[in-house]
């Protein structure tokens, strides 16, 4: 339950871009939310909702890109996704495993208005 | 009026783990071993502390970061076994982050062997955050379950090391600790796993070695 923190921070690279690109307003965010990352994306929409009220993200929407846990075989070298939580390797069923993506908590781009022409 | 997109590729996590890395040099260079303890409220973390200062005393010296949401009184029950310890209270917040421990980190005395740093109760959140430690604990007491690993994987795949605590009630529960640990296994093969009261103190002497080799690691790595 530290989602809101988590939005507090893109709350603030929201503010660093669009005061360096001099936008008066954003209007979507879109986070990578890997399955790993111990967050849940409805608990994110919440927070975001709840926190934009009042800022220059006011009228932005959130889009959240789901990120799928994906291993890494130490043994085979075979790199796969996997759905449910069985941390071993899909082609040789070793362990020694290294997950390669599903902890992203990424801003990955924003959409930025600007006045004026 | 226009319309933009910007590709950013910023990790919300970056400033902790930033901090996270700050700290973990820094102790490296004192020669401190830092160790993160990680668990549900209740399953005997400051109890393992107490135990584990009475284990220690008068052969490694030891300092306690304690994570609450409110009170002192886990720091307060360090300071009775002449430890020093300084409590951090989130007033809230359901884990700890790097930088609330380094600012801390200018009081704790540079003659130490071990800071311990208890984490905010809390299975879930705590896991995602680095604190600069070199050993990452997550205890598991009996009266928990055996079924955790699997129900809250995240915490024990982050982990060095797990402690299944309060053994003595084992008999007394549906508990057990040999599906625990294969469980944790499962999810973490390598995991290193210790079984203790530590209100007996059994099963302490051990973890107490193997913080100790871990400490002789890191102190032989940068001479």
């Amino acid at each position: 339950m530290h989602e809101l923190s988590l939005i507090a921070s893109v709350f603030d690279v929201l503010e660093e871009n669009a005061r360096a690109h001099g936008a008066a307003r954003v209007t979507k965010v879109v986070l990578q939310v890997g399955r790993m990352s111990g967050v849940v994306p409805d608990l994110l929409e919440s927070a975001f909702d709840t926190y934009k009220q009042g800022t220059l993200a006011e009228g932005a929407r959130l889009e959240i890109v789901d990120v799928p846990v994906r291993l890494c075989c130490s043994d085979c070298g075979g790199e796969a996704a996997r759905e449910d939580s069985d941390f071993s390797c899909a082609a040789c069923g070793s362990r020694r495993v290294e997950i390669v993506a599903g902890r992203e908590l990424v801003v990955e781009r924003i959409e930025l208005e600007t006045d004026g022409a | 009026m226009t319309t933009k997109t910007i590709s950013v590729l910023q990790d919300l996590l970056a400033t902790n783990k930033q901090a996270a890395a700050a700290i973990r040099q820094e102790l490296s260079s004192r020669g401190i071993l830092c160790i993160n303890l990680l668990s549900s409220p209740g399953s005997g973390k400051t109890t393992l502390l107490e135990s584990l200062a009475d284990r220690l005393r008068g052969r490694y010296r030891m300092a306690v970061i304690e994570g609450d949401i409110e009170t002192e009184r886990d720091a307060e029950r360090i300071r009775a076994k002449g430890i020093p310890a300084w409590q951090i209270t989130t007033g809230g917040a359901c884990h700890l982050e790097a930088r609330m421990i380094g600012r801390v980190l200018s009081h704790v005395p540079a003659a130490i062997d071990f800071l311990f740093i208890e984490n905010v109760g809390n299975l879930v959140c705590p896991a995602s955050y680095d604190l600069g430690e070199d050993l990452r604990c997550v205890l598991l007491s009996s009266p928990e379950g055996d079924d955790k690993p699997a129900k809250y994987p995240q915490a024990f795949l982050s982990a060095d090391c797990l402690i299944l605590t309060k053994a003595d009630l084992v008999p007394y529960l549906p508990f057990d600790p040999a599906k625990a640990a294969a469980e944790a296994l499962s999810i973490k093969p390598g995991l290193r796993i210790f079984t203790v009261s530590a209100l007996r103190g059994d099963g302490v002497d051990e973890l107490a070695a193997y913080f100790a080799e871990a400490l002789e690691r890191l102190r032989s790595a940068r001479a």
